[in-house]
């Protein structure tokens, strides 16, 4: 059976999650268009949230799954201001990056 | 009957709100008898709560009232109570009593004066904060009316703050008594860090209990508060200027009441001295008895009608400060209760002659007044008989029961202490005949000089000298009186007051008689409160009377003494200028303050500017240049902070890799 063969473990659930969120860390770090920065960071996001179902799974304990839904609700959130900010950016200056909105600077 | 403690202070301070939104609406003289309503109403709330401790066995007579507690800061607890025991209540009683008096006599003192619905305000708000002082279950409370009186004792010194002299009076008060307020503040500090408390019950109670040197500290330093609040030397200087102020302020406060407050903290706090070492009780001796000396000798050279009594006051005090040393509460309690009847009664009588004679406060212009002023003058004689220490006017039992303590205060000290007081009784008999004999008897000097400008220029031209005072060879003195016409008698809410204290200050030696035990009528009703630790007299009866006699001749000697000089004229008036000085003490300090007092204060100036607060501002300077230097983390790229958290997560990580025990 290639069941048998191809027996999934909780392992590779938490390999996944963390190639996931290594990918989305990097994308954040090198790439400046800020669209792209934001998805990765859902991307961090759901590998955590991937990771947090795992554990969850593994130690029986459904503490996990409910943080999940607390992620989801707050990145929900995060997304709709996260996007009105980025819309709003690329609207006035199409061709923004996110170096460009250094005004803050100390 | 006891709840109605509550009633005591807050009615004076409904009178001052009430005052303070409507009191120029009111005007004159609605204001003033609003506030002496209120006063009055007062002295009726403290009867009720004198009734009901009657009521009480003598063991149970303190009563305790918490409205609210106040700071509750950690193991500090602060209340707004009131003590209501023998000791407040009789200072209460004589508080809103001669308060009130003193009130109505106002009315007529200060009539015409602008700023009349003003001084109302200020003078509610006085007997609100006398009473919290006294009424006050803790000592930051009393510390809160301690400041309140003299906040008003300095608005009512400087109360017509149009001259010069009445404001720098006003500053030189509140400045004097600064330096008193720092002593209360410290032994207040020390009495909770030490015994974790500030309440008087708790205090007191425990005080056998905490080390004696502390107790002996936290006495001192109260001590050093009282010195100032009650003009003792070395901070007396303030007094003599109070009298800038409007008479009936110079009587309630500056005689009957504020300047009695240090002698009743004393008394408040008896356990506490009596917990301490001995030196602390000699020394308010010393300094009561040498103050009582000093004073009593530069009132002999004072031409100014109310500096006389102001120094007679000191005088006094030093007195009541010398019964607290010795031990002796009752005595000083009973002599501030007598001292407030007659001294009050001696200062409206000047500010009635001062009324009468239109504003003149120089004695030398005065003389033969007892012509115009028959009540006046009447009640005068009291006032002075009872100072005197002639017997059976109030002011002779309640001295003579202090001198009496002094002398039955173990060793040489209390004989020598004894000899102190009896020579300053002297003095004092001699000093007030001479007030009295300048003021009231002979002719008056005033009319003698101006007679034709007098009876010409009548009672509307006195703020126009006329040209002839001016003019005349009478040493620049005289226009006031003179311009003033014929000296009158003051209104009858002037006398009344002076007639009703009059009476006071002849029966009040009656609280306590020194004929057998069941005469001592405030001694047994004191005793819940000071009969601990009150000085046992062991002297004999034969000797009492001997002391008795060799007082009342005391004082004879001195009336004749001073009428000698200043009624029959036979022989020279001795009034050196070092006493007419008070001994250059107020030069001398203006001197040293002034010249090289300066390059001190100067240092302490530096140390304050540079050390104190160069530490306050050095700790600000250093965070500041911190952030200054981190500002820069900030650079404003996203891409920056996240590389930071991303290698704050991998450090972590890396601690914790290192960590882990497998």
């Amino acid at each position: 059976m290639i069941a048998a063969a191809l027996d999934v473990t909780p392992g590779w659930y938490l390999v996944l999650g963390s190639l996931l969120f290594s990918i989305g860390a990097y994308g954040l770090l090198i790439r400046r268009n800020p669209l792209v920065m934001f998805m990765c960071v859902e991307l961090m996001l759901n590998a955590v949230t991937l990771t947090f179902v795992t554990f969850s799974r593994m130690l029986e304990d459904t503490g996990g799954q409910s943080i999940v839904v607390f992620v989801l609700v707050v990145a929900a959130a995060e997304v709709v201001v996260g996007l009105a900010i980025i819309v709003a950016l690329l609207r006035k200056r199409p061709d923004a990056t996110a170096d460009d909105v250094a005004l803050l600077e100390g | 009957m006891l709840d109605a403690v509550w009633l005591i202070p807050a009615l004076p301070l409904a009178g001052f709100l009430v005052l303070l939104a409507f009191g120029r609406r009111l005007g004159e003289p609605g204001a003033g008898w609003l506030a002496t309503l209120m006063c009055a109403g007062s002295f009726i709330a403290t009867l009720v709560v004198f009734g009901g401790l009657l009521g009480e066995p003598s063991e149970d007579r303190h009563f305790v009232q918490i409205l609210f507690e106040w700071i509750p800061v950690g193991r500090l607890h602060v209340d707004v109570g009131f003590l209501a025991d023998p000791l407040s209540i009789t200072m209460a009683l004589f508080i809103t009593g001669v308060g009130a008096l003193i009130h109505l006599y106002a009315i007529g003192y200060m009539h015409g004066d602008p700023g009349f619905p003003r001084f109302f305000v200020y003078m509610n708000l006085f007997i609100f904060s006398m009473l919290m002082l006294v009424l006050g279950n803790n000592l930051v409370l009393t510390f809160l009316g301690w400041e309140g009186v003299g906040a008003c004792s300095y608005f009512l010194i400087s109360f017509w703050f149009g001259d010069e002299a009445n404001a720098s009076a006003g500053k030189k008060a509140f400045i004097t008594n600064r330096i008193g307020d720092w002593g209360f503040m410290l032994a207040i500090f020390l009495s909770f860090a030490a015994a974790g408390t500030v309440d008087y019950l708790a205090l007191n109670e425990g005080a056998g209990g905490v080390a004696a040197i502390t107790m002996t500290a936290i006495g001192a330093l109260l001590f050093v508060g009282a010195i100032g609040k009650s003009a003792q030397i070395p901070l007396f200087i303030w007094l003599p200027d109070a009298m800038a102020g409007p008479t009936p302020v110079s009587a309630l406060i500056h005689a009957a009441t504020m300047v009695t407050a240090g002698v009743f903290l004393m008394t408040r706090v008896n356990p506490i001295l009596a917990a301490g070492y001995d030196w602390v009780p000699d020394v308010i001796a010393w300094v009561g008895v040498i103050t009582a000396f000093f004073a009593a000798t530069i009132a002999i050279s004072q031409n100014d009608i109310k500096k006389v009594l102001a120094y007679s006051t000191v005088s006094q005090l030093g007195y009541m400060f010398l019964a607290v040393g010795v031990g002796a509460y009752t005595a000083a309690i009973f002599h501030m209760i007598t001292h407030a009847f007659f001294k009050a009664l001696l200062f409206l009588g000047a500010g009635s002659v001062i009324h009468g004679v239109g504003g003149d406060q120089d004695m030398r212009h005065m003389g033969g007044l007892r012509k115009w002023m028959p009540i006046t003058f009447a009640t005068f004689i009291v006032g002075w008989l009872s100072i005197a220490g002639v017997p059976p006017f109030s002011g002779f039992w309640s001295k003579d029961e202090i001198l009496l303590s002094a002398w039955a205060s173990p060793g040489a000290q209390g004989k020598v202490l004894w000899f102190i007081g009896l020579v300053t009784a002297l003095i004092t008999a001699y000093y007030m005949s001479r007030q009295v004999y300048m003021v009231f008897f002979g002719e008056n000097r005033a009319l003698e000089d101006h007679e034709p400008v007098a009876v010409a220029a009548g009672e509307e031209s006195s703020d126009g000298p006329p040209v002839a005072a001016v003019a005349s060879d009478a040493g620049g003195h005289g226009h006031g009186a003179a311009a003033h016409g014929e000296p009158h008698e003051s209104p009858w809410v002037m006398t009344l007051p002076l007639v009703v204290l009059a009476i006071l200050a002849t029966i009040g030696g009656g609280l306590n008689l020194p004929f057998g035990d069941s005469m001592h009528f405030l001694e047994h009703w004191l005793e819940p409160v000071v009969g601990e630790n009150e000085l046992q007299i062991d002297t004999s009866g034969a000797v009492q009377a001997g002391l008795i006699v060799v007082a009342v001749l005391t004082a004879l000697v001195g009336i004749l003494l001073a009428a000698r000089v200043y009624l029959q004229h036979r022989a020279k008036a001795r009034e050196p200028e070092v006493l007419a000085h008070a001994y250059y003490y107020d030069e001398s300090v203006t001197a040293f303050v002034g010249g090289p007092g300066t390059r001190f204060f100067a240092g302490v100036a530096w140390f304050d500017t540079h050390i104190i607060d160069g530490a306050v501002n050095g700790v600000a300077h250093v965070v500041s240049g911190f952030g200054r230097g981190l500002r820069h983390v900030q650079s404003g790229f996203v891409r920056t902070y996240a590389l930071g958290v991303a290698t704050g997560v991998v450090v972590v990580l890396g601690y914790f890799l290192t960590r882990i025990r497998f």
